[in-house]
Parts: structure tokens; sequence; C-alpha cells
């Protein structure tokens, strides 16, 4: 273990990072694959059908475990197919661009207290600015493409996650300012207590806001119009085929669960256990942990796929409603009481 | 007083939690779904399948070769010609069925006076070359003797209503 320790040490520091990077990667990649085949599972389940359960492993079948890896080994031996009138570097850059912010978002997240890639002070606007990034690789997927329906669709999914951003910031700023700080790792220390602590209850409506435009933001069901199937065949990746369309798929389900997990995180009280602190300070695994952020984004996760399954596909004008004369309202009333409750120093949460 | 009362119960997402509990009831619910190749639908003793000539026990095959099946078939998938044997008991020469252009309705079934042509409870069953999909008198005759005991007890089951 110390010469682990060591060998660790005499690293270069920026082997130590890509190393830190593929570490928290690797395990992405793979819930992201597993998070496509607990879709299918679920939905499944919830239109009363079993779901993929052929591919297993190894000549097992193991509920149809293999389906993900046979959906990848899939995607990646077809054929790319570049439309003649596309523009050739953008619409390889598109998916790219997509994928890229997705994933940048994870250096600042805390996994436990103190695991941190980058333990940086603006870390909350970071995260921001990369959620924000993604709608480029939509756009410009969109627009490179020469499609009509692809244009219809990055102008839709362009003008939805504009109009979400300011609902999310402002959802944002109310939680920096009940934590003080714009820090991942001080806004969940924030949270300390018991599951009444955390600031899902004083932010109770932000938190909703959040949560409901995160889902807007990742252009998932009910808010895909820039998908629209019915509409517009497939959206803004209707020409895109092969791994280029793997990995917008694939930067889909990394947003979506760096919703969950931020919404776990700022919400939910991150890895803190949901139990009064002196009841479980050092009880394995009642303790803080690891293990807490895990359950909770799991619970955001598998709303995600709750409500694919349940509800219909907004209206674009009732999107757009919702938007701008429902949520930003909401926030922005939600944001001044949050400040008259931390300036008098509200008890339970803020004393 | 209304559009208060509605404006709140839109607010507070009333109606998007009464289906997410409706789905949610799903999840749990029990699946019907069959795993076909392990697990089949039982099949009915009417069931209109692949088709077969029979015999009579005596090893005799039963169609005469009166070409009401061929008259009869609303798709014109039949084709029979037919010839006095050695013996001078009229037969059929040639008795072909074009799959692709059977509906499966099972007239030819039911015109037949001396319940020779029958439909199978057989649907699993594919073709590999164009061509194959015409079934020949001797592969008719060869299935109705593979399956002959069970197309017996299949008409025997129906006798009544038939």
């Amino acid at each position: 273990m110390n010469a682990l320790i060591e060998l660790w040490a005499t690293l270069p520091v920026v082997i130590q990072i890509v190393i830190k990077i593929v570490a928290i990667m690797l395990p992405l990649m793979i819930l992201v694959a597993y998070y496509t085949y607990a879709e299918r599972k679920i939905i499944g389940f919830m239109q009363v059908r079993m779901g993929p359960n052929r591919v297993g492993f190894f000549g097992f079948r193991l509920w149809g475990l293999g389906q993900p890896i046979a959906d990848a080994v899939k995607l990646m031996f077809k054929e790319i197919v570049i439309p003649s009138g596309a523009n050739k570097l953008l619409f390889l850059i598109a998916p790219m661009l997509s994928i890229g912010p997705a994933l940048a978002a994870w250096a600042v997240y805390p996994f436990d207290a103190g695991i941190v890639l980058a333990d940086i002070n603006a870390g909350l606007l970071y995260i921001l600015a990369m959620t924000s990034l993604g709608v480029y690789g939509v756009i410009i997927a969109g627009w490179a493409s020469n499609s009509k329906y692809a244009f219809l669709g990055s102008i839709r999914s362009a003008a939805q996650i504009v109009s979400y951003e300011i609902a999310m910031g402002f959802a944002l700023v109310g939680v920096l300012v009940a934590a003080g700080s714009l820090n991942l790792g001080d806004i969940v220390a924030a949270q300390q207590g018991s599951a009444l602590h955390w600031f899902w209850l004083p932010l109770l409506p932000l938190f909703l806001v959040y949560f409901i435009s995160g889902v807007a933001e990742t252009n998932r069901a009910p808010f895909d119009v820039a998908e629209g199937e019915s509409e517009i065949v497939a959206g803004f990746h209707v020409e895109y085929s092969g791994m280029t369309f793997a990995v917008f798929f694939l930067a889909e389900y990394a947003n979506m669960i760096l919703i969950s997990a931020l919404s776990a995180l700022m919400f939910l009280g991150g890895w803190l256990s949901p139990f009064p602190e002196h009841w479980v300070d050092g009880v394995f695994l009642l303790d803080d942990g690891f293990h807490w952020l895990l359950i909770k984004t799991f619970f955001f996760m598998f709303l995600f796929l709750w409500f694919r399954a349940t509800f219909p596909r907004y209206r674009y004008d009732q999107i757009m409603r919702l938007g701008w004369k429902v949520f930003i309202p909401i926030t922005i009333v939600w944001i001044v009481v949050v400040a008259v409750m931390k300036v008098t120093a509200m008890p339970w949460w803020f004393n | 007083m209304k559009t208060i009362t509605n404006y709140i119960r839109s607010l507070f997402l009333f109606e998007l939690l009464k289906g997410l509990g409706l789905t949610g009831s799903y999840f749990f619910a029990r699946k019907f779904t069959l795993r076909y190749p392990e697990q089949k639908a039982p099949v009915s003793p009417r069931f209109r399948g692949l088709h077969a000539l029979r015999r009579y026990p005596n090893g005799e095959e039963r169609c005469i070769a009166c070409k009401l099946c061929e008259a009869v078939c609303p798709a014109l998938a039949i084709t029979i010609e037919a010839e006095p044997r050695d013996d001078g008991s009229r037969r059929t020469t040639r008795y072909d069925i074009d799959l692709f252009k059977c509906i499966y309705c099972g007239f030819c079934e039911e015109s037949c006076p001396v319940d020779s042509i029958v439909e199978t409870r057989i649907y699993e069953y594919h073709f590999e070359k164009r061509g194959d999909q015409v079934m020949t008198k001797q592969m008719l005759l060869d299935i109705g003797d593979k399956y002959e005991e069970q197309l017996a007890a299949d008409r025997a089951a129906q006798a009544g209503v038939r």
C-alpha cells in the first residue's frame, strides 16, 4: 500500500490527472451504457412488457444484461454517412461539441468529502457554463446536416435550452445564496445535519424548477420537441449514423446523469446521510458516504425514465409558457424569500 | 373561485402526479409477455396454418380432384390438374398451393367433400429460395402423413359444429 502511494507521488502531475480522469470517465461510460438498458427495461415494465431480455454473456441470458454492449458494438461497426450537402467539418465536430461539455462538467464534481478532480471556488459557475455549452453541439449538428428536419430540430432546441437556462440559473442562484458559496463541496457542507436540513425543504420550489428545467435542458420527454419523432423525424440528429449518432446518444445520457447527480448534490445533500448526525456517526453504511450520493443520483435518474414513460410531449408554446411565465417568476420570488431567510438567519436551516 | 382552484391544481402538478402514480403502479404489475421460442400460445383445433392433404386409413389419398377448392379459393392459390388413374379412379396429377397467394381463409378446407385438403396447426415455416413457396402434391401429402393423428383429432373435436 505504502509502495503504491510512493509510486503515485513519483508520477508527473499530468499523468496523475489523466489517471483521475479515467477513473471518473470509465465508470461514467459504463453507467451511461447501462442507463440505456435501464431505460428500456423500466419503460418496458411500465408498459407491462419485459424489455430486452435475450442478449447475455457466455451463453447465459442474464435478463438481457449484454444488450448495451451489443448495441455499442453494432453502432461502432456501422457506416458513418455524411450527407452530400453537409458541411463536413462541422458535421463531424458537432457530436464532439455535444459530449465534451457533458463530460467536462464532472471535473468539479465532488464524489465524497474532498474527493474531487478540480476543487475550484467557482464550481457552480463552471457547471452552469458547461451545461449551457451543450446547446452548441445541437445547433451545429442541425445546421451542418443541411436538412430541413435537422434545422427545425436545432432551432427548437436552441430556443428551449436558452429559455430554461434562465430558470435553471436562477434556481442555482437560490442555492448559492443559501450555501453562501460557489464551491460544490461547500454547498454540501452547508446542508450538514439530517434529511430535514438539506436544501430541498427551504428551496422546494427552486428544487422542482431546477429538476424540471434539467429535464428540458437535456431534451428529454416530455420536453423532447428537439427530437419530436412524430413531427420532425429525429430532429437535429436525423442525418447522423453509426458512431456519430452514438456520441450524441452518449452525450444525452451523460447529461441526464449529470443533472441527476447535481440535483442530488445541491438539494439532497450529496453524500450526507439522511439520518441525524449523532445517531449514525461512525455506523457502517448509515454514516455519510459515496453510496448515499449514488442512491440519490439513481433516484433522479429513475425519475427521468418515469417521466418519459408517463408524459406526452408538451406543445411548443406550452413549453415556452412554462419556462418564461411560470418558472422564472417562481424562481425570482423564491430567491427573495431565500435571501430574507438567510439575512434573518432563520432557525433550523440558516442559523 | 373555479379558476383559482384550477390554477392551484396546475401549479402543484396534481394531474401529472396522478399520471406518475398510474405508470408507477404498472411498473410492478405482472407482465403477460410470452417468451416466444420457449413458451408458445395455445393453438385452437380450428387454427388455419400450413396446408396438408390427408389419406384414408387404408393409405388411399382422399382427394378425388373435384376442384371445388380450386374454384372457391379467393386468392387463386390452388392449381389442380387431374386424369383418370390406371384403375379408372379419378385422381389429381398436380395439386399446387402457392403460399404467397394463400390468405389462409380456410375455404378450401370447408368446401372439400372428402376432408382431404386441410389446414394444420403448423405456423412456423419458411422458404429459402424463390419457388419454394409452391407446395406440391407430394409435399402436402407428406405433411398429411406426418400429422395425421393430430389432424384426425382436430377434425373429431369440431365434428358437431362443422
